[in-house]
C-alpha cells in the first residue's frame, strides 16, 4: 500500500466544548456557541474569529432530533461567520471525526489556512423510542433493522460473538463502565460525572426520600449486576454498558503548520489521519473486530510513522462497553482476544500501562453523536498540553490518538496528534 | 437482466423462499441479493435459492425495542432474540431467532444449527413477511 502523506502540515491551536448532558430549552446552536466561546479563550496568543475561512460541522441527525436540517450555515450564522462556506458532514456517530478529517484535508490542500471544525447533536428533546429509531437509521434499514436489531442489540451481538470466541466473562463489560465512570468523575464536562459508588449513594438517598426500602449492594459490581439497578437493554449489554442520550457541542481550530506559531507556542500537530468504510454487520468476515477501524488505524499509523505502543493518550469510541474492548484490539494495543483480559488486569485504567478514555469516554462524558468525534480531540488537547487537571496522565504525554466509529463500523476515523514539531 | 432489491427480497420471503443472487462472472453468491457484484464489480447477476439452513453466529436479547417491534408486541417484559445467522451457503443475514428461552440467554449456543421460518406481520396492504430462524 502507498503511504499517503498530507500535502502540508496541519496544527491544532484551539479547542472548546460545551458541557455534555441533557439541556431542556437549549438548541444545538446554543451549545455550539458555548463550545465556540471556550475555543476562543483557549487560543494561547489570542484569536480573531474573523480569520476563520471555512467551517466543517459534524452532525448526525438534527433533522430527526430537532426537526432542523441544513444545520451548518445556522452554526456559522450564530457565531458570526457567514458568508464563509459552512458544510455539514454526516457519517452517523463518526460525523465529528469525519468533519475533522475534512478540515484537515481542506488545509493540507492549500485552499485554506484557518478552518473551524465543529460537532453538534441535540438528542434529549425526543422520547426514548424516537431516539432509538433515529439512531437505528445509522444501521441498514432494509436488512438489519427489520430483524429487530437496535444499536445496543447490534453491539450486544458482537459481544456474544466475542464471548464465544475468547471465553470472555460478561462481567468484564461492567468493569469497562465502572472504569469510565471513575475517569468521568474527574471531568467537569461529563454528563454522568459520578463514580458508580456515588450513583449507589444517590439511589439510596432517593429511595429514603421517597419512603421506599433502601437498596443494599455489597459493592459496585453487585450494583452493576442488579437487574433493578442496571437493567438489560440488549443482553449482554445493560444500561451501564450503554453510552447515554446527550446534548453537546465541540469545536477545534485547525491552521496550517507554517502559521501555527502566530496562535500558540504549544500547538498539537495532526500527524496521522485515516478513514475507512464497511457494509452491514452481517456482510463482514468477522463479528469480533471492526475491519474499518483496523483499516483506518493502519492508514493513520503509517502516515504518522508511529506504532501503537508509542501512543500515550487514547480516546476510543465506547458507545457500548464491548466497543471499547474491541477498539483496543483493532488499534493494536492488545492482541485479538486479549482486550478483555487487559480490562480484568486493570491495564486500561488511569494508572494502568495503557490508559483508555481518561475523559470518561462516551459512557460517562456523554455521547451527543455528531459532537463525540470532536469532543474526543478535546481530551487529547488537554492531556498533551498538561491541562487535564485531576485526571492528567503523568509522564508528559506527547502522542495522542482518537478513534471515532459510525454505526457498527460502517465508518471509522482514526487521528493521531503530536505535541511539538514532528 | 434480473432485478434484485429489497422489494424482490421481501416478495420472495412472502412466497416462502430465500432468493439471493450469484455473480455470473466470479460466481460469488449474495444473500440478501445484490444488483451488482461488490467483489468483482460485474453487473450480470442470476437468481439463486438458499436452503434456509444455517448456524447461529451472534445474538442479543432485545429489551428496549424499536417501534416496529413494539407494534409487533415486544417490550421489556416480552423481549426477543435478534441474531446474525451464517447460511450454509456462506452469506450471513440478520434475523429474529425463535424457539429460544430469552430468560436464559447464556444457554443459547453460537454455532448451533438453525432453520429459516417466515413471519407474516401487519394486515392487508401493510402485510409483509419477515425472515426468522428457529433452533
Amino acid at each position: 500500500m502507498t503511504i499517503r502523506k498530507l500535502n502540508r502540515g496541519v496544527a491544532l491551536v484551539g479547542a472548546g466544548m460545551s458541557k455534555f448532558g441533557a439541556f431542556p430549552g437549549k438548541s444545538s446552536r446554543d451549545l455550539f456557541v458555548d463550545a465556540f466561546q471556550e475555543m476562543l479563550a483557549s487560543v494561547d496568543k489570542g484569536f480573531d474569529p474573523n480569520d476563520i475561512e471555512a467551517l466543517f460541522i459534524g452532525n448526525f441527525s438534527s433533522d430527526l432530533f430537532e426537526n432542523q436540517g441544513h444545520t451548518a450555515p445556522i452554526m456559522a450564522d450564530w457565531v458570526g461567520l457567514t458568508p464563509r462556506p459552512a458544510t455539514r458532514v454526516e457519517d452517523a456517530c463518526a460525523s465529528g471525526g469525519a468533519a475533522l478529517r475534512q478540515g484537515i484535508l481542506a488545509i493540507a490542500s492549500g485552499l485554506y489556512d484557518i478552518v473551524l471544525v465543529g460537532g453538534i447533536e441535540k438528542m434529549t428533546d425526543q422520547p426514548i423510542e424516537r431516539v432509538t429509531d433515529t439512531l437505528a437509521t445509522a444501521a441498514d434499514s432494509l436488512y438489519e433493522v427489520p430483524a429487530g436489531f437496535t444499536f445496543p442489540g447490534l453491539y450486544a451481538s458482537m459481544a456474544t460473538a466475542y464471548m464465544d470466541a475468547y471465553d470472555a466473562n460478561p462481567d468484564v463489560f461492567l468493569k469497562v463502565g465502572y472504569k469510565n465512570h471513575e475517569n468521568g468523575s474527574l471531568n467537569p464536562k461529563a454528563q454522568f460525572g459520578q463514580r458508580i459508588a456515588d450513583i449507589m449513594e444517590i439511589r439510596k438517598k432517593s429511595a429514603a426520600k421517597k419512603g421506599l426500602p433502601i437498596p443494599e449492594w455489597a459493592d459496585e459490581m453487585a450494583f452493576l449486576k442488579d437487574e433493578r439497578a442496571n437493567p438489560n437493554i440488549a443482553w449482554p449489554m445493560r444500561l451501564y454498558d450503554c453510552s447515554p442520550v446527550s446534548d453537546g457541542a465541540a469545536v477545534v481550530i485547525l491552521v496550517s503548520e507554517e502559521i501555527a506559531s502566530r496562535f500558540s507556542d504549544n500547538p498539537l500537530y495532526v500527524i496521522g489521519s485515516g478513514q475507512a468504510s464497511d457494509g452491514a454487520i452481517h456482510d463482514r468476515p468477522t463479528l469480533t473486530s471492526l475491519p474499518s477501524a483496523k483499516k483506518a488505524a493502519e492508514i493513520a499509523y503509517e502516515m504518522a510513522g508511529v506504532k501503537p505502543a508509542e501512543i500515550d493518550v487514547v480516546e476510543v469510541h465506547d458507545c457500548f462497553t464491548i466497543a471499547e474492548i474491541i477498539a483496543t484490539e483493532d488499534l493494536g494495543f492488545f492482541e485479538p482476544g486479549q482486550g478483555w483480559k487487559a480490562v480484568e488486569d486493570g491495564k486500561t485504567g488511569r494508572g494502568g500501562e495503557r490508559p483508555v478514555n481518561t475523559s470518561g469516554g462516551l459512557k460517562s462524558k456523554g455521547h451527543p453523536v455528531g459532537a463525540s468525534g470532536v469532543g474526543q480531540v478535546l481530551e487529547i488537547w488537554k492531556q498533551l498540553r498538561g491541562e487535564a487537571g485531576e485526571r492528567q496522565l503523568p509522564g508528559n504525554p506527547s502522542l495522542g490518538l482518537t478513534h471515532n466509529v459510525g454505526g457498527t463500523g460502517q465508518t471509522c476515523t482514526v487521528h493521531i496528534f503530536r505535541r511539538g514539531k514532528p | 437482466m434480473s432485478e434484485f432489491n429489497h422489494t424482490t427480497h421481501y416478495a420472495a420471503l412472502g412466497e416462502g423462499k430465500l432468493t439471493g443472487s450469484r455473480c455470473k462472472s466470479c460466481g460469488k453468491t449474495y444473500y440478501p441479493a445484490r444488483p451488482m457484484c461488490p467483489e468483482c464489480h460485474g453487473g450480470e447477476m442470476e437468481a439463486v435459492e438458499f436452503s434456509g439452513k444455517g448456524k447461529l453466529a451472534a445474538y442479543s436479547i432485545i429489551y428496549i425495542a424499536p417501534t416496529a417491534m413494539i407494534e409487533a408486541g415486544f417490550d421489556r417484559k416480552n423481549p426477543y432474540c435478534a441474531a446474525v445467522v451464517a447460511l450454509e451457503e456462506g452469506p450471513r443475514i440478520c434475523a429474529q431467532l425463535l424457539g429460544v428461552d430469552v430468560k436464559q440467554p447464556e444457554r443459547i449456543k453460537i454455532g448451533q444449527p438453525v432453520t429459516a421460518t417466515f413471519m407474516k406481520r401487519g394486515e392487508g396492504e401493510a402485510a409483509k413477511t419477515f425472515l426468522g430462524f428457529t433452533v
